[in-house]
């Protein structure tokens, strides 16, 4: 059983997806628009509210930590389905007898889902600087960059997940009992320090703590700081073992 | 000449359920050899397990000299399932492309394959929007593409008009002749004809492994379809 990188098979997949993805234009559209329109609804919930002396403004605190969720669910989302695809279309048992190998097919899906993230941070941190006044200490260039590392975690997840789902119907479940409880716990409601302790040791060990932790940093500091650099490295280990679990759960052969 | 497959004491349980029992046969290289037998008889385990995508209880498959499903046979033996496994929100051109990469070869190699399966008319097409016999065509040269020196094709035939049919035989013939090895299955009687080499499969259990002449002479039947039934009662009376 193979488990070498080819990089230009990788890159064929990689390519093959997004032309998937671009024949899909409304897919496309949604991608890319619906995180800003959502964003825009959060800023018009706190447009009222007035921001107490010395306190952060809610609308730059929570925005900001979204742009790093909605790329985690939506990867996340579209991966698992786009996997599920691959497994009952039959071209998943094909691709496996060709000289295609596991981690090359993973690979070219986070690769692809990755680009496409890329896009679409870049799209929503542009409208929500501009047009709903996002304040962010750092460099914008940070945001799309933990955005995207999310996104490959949602990915990576997704493929892991959709190995356990038989249908479509399972599939789409697999969100919220993946996404929910890192959301939860991330320190977005309730500070991580506040929380009881046993759940501050499972926050401790779910990622999307880390990406937010990273969010919170460029929040804050002008410059990229190490706790945010030692936060994106965590994520980014994250998406690999998890794209590791998922190639070992890929039986080539099945009964 | 070394045989192309060996399979030997095959055993493959699906579930519960035994749906190979014990076969063992041999595919001659550069041949056409059909796979007979009616639906749910195992060929498509058996082709899958000739693949290596198939979990066997025991027994071993031997390709080209090499266990089933080993890496380096993955350039060397192509499948083409029975639904049509391509992208359906590809093109066609999109999805041979894309197997051609897969198998290291280019874009020529990709328009060769569409022309050959005679859908370069829809090669810019949506496959979501070709009929289901160019579908099954356009999955068929996703495989071809490959140039493989072994081509396994589950059921290729179905659905397609006359003219399509007689048209695809005749290229797996010329596919022969150059020296790839076809195993490819049916559920029509009226194609074993066509076959250099026949093996007939009924609830998971060989039934013969021989030429069409063969087959007649031995049953006394020119009619395929007969000597099938004939074979059929013959097995029955030996187990009665």
């Amino acid at each position: 059983m193979t488990t070498t990188l080819s990089p230009s098979l990788t890159t064929a997949t990689a390519g093959r997806v997004l032309r998937q993805l671009s024949h899909d234009h409304r897919t496309v559209a949604m991608l890319l628009v619906l995180p800003s329109a959502l964003l825009g609804l959060l800023y018009l919930v706190w447009s009222d509210v007035p921001t107490r002396p010395g306190q952060p403004d809610t609308f730059d605190r929570v925005g900001l930590i979204m742009l790093g969720v909605f790329p985690f669910v939506v990867m996340f989302l579209v991966t698992s389905i786009a996997m599920l695809r691959e497994r009952t279309s039959g071209t998943l048992e094909r691709l496996l007898t060709t000289p295609l190998s596991r981690p090359d097919l993973l690979l070219g899906y986070g690769a692809a889902f990755g680009l496409a993230a890329a896009l679409q941070a870049v799209v929503t941190v542009t409208v929500a600087t501009t047009v709903y006044g996002l304040d962010v200490a750092g460099p914008l260039a940070l945001v799309v960059l933990i955005a995207v590392v999310d996104a490959v975690l949602g990915v990576a997840l997704g493929l892991l997940a959709s190995a356990f789902a038989r249908s479509e119907f399972q599939a789409v479940q697999f969100m919220p009992v993946i996404v929910l409880p890192q959301f939860f716990l991330c320190g977005l409601l309730v500070p991580r320090e506040q929380l009881p302790g046993w759940l501050q040791v499972v926050s401790d060990a779910l990622p999307l703590t880390y990406a937010v932790e990273a969010l919170q940093e460029v929040g804050r500091s002008t410059e990229a700081t190490g706790t945010m650099w030692t936060d994106v490295g965590v994520v980014a280990g994250a998406a690999l073992l998890a794209l590791g679990l998922a190639a070992a759960t890929l039986r080539r052969r099945t009964s | 000449m070394d045989a192309a497959v060996t399979v030997t004491d095959l055993v493959v349980h699906r579930g519960p359920r035994r749906v190979l029992h014990e076969v063992g046969c041999t595919v001659p290289p550069g041949q056409v050899t059909g796979l007979l037998g009616p639906s749910g008889s195992g060929k498509s385990t058996l082709m899958r397990a000739i693949v290596g995508v198939q979990q066997v209880r025991s027994g071993s498959v031997t390709v080209l000299g090499r266990p089933a499903g080993s890496a380096e046979l993955r350039s060397r033996v192509g499948y083409v399932t029975q639904a049509p496994s391509v992208y359906a929100d590809l093109t066609v051109r999109e999805n041979a492309r894309y197997f051609a990469a897969l198998y290291g070869r280019g874009a020529a190699a990709a328009d060769a394959a569409i022309a050959d399966v005679g859908l370069s008319d829809a090669a810019g097409q949506l496959v979501e929007e070709l009929s289901g016999g160019q579908r099954g065509r356009a999955s068929l040269a996703c495989a071809l593409v490959g140039e493989p020196e072994v081509l396994v094709l589950d059921e290729p035939t179905v659905g397609l008009d006359p003219v399509l049919r007689v048209e695809l035989w005749g290229r797996f013939h010329a596919l022969a002749d150059a020296g790839t090895t076809l195993v490819v299955s049916s559920h029509v009687m009226d194609e074993a004809g066509r076959c250099d080499r026949l093996l007939l499969l009924r609830e998971g259990r060989l039934l013969s492994d021989s030429t069409p002449a063969e087959l007649r002479t031995r049953t006394g039947s020119d009619d395929l379809e007969e000597a099938f039934l004939s074979l059929v009662r013959e097995t029955e009376e030996v187990a009665a």
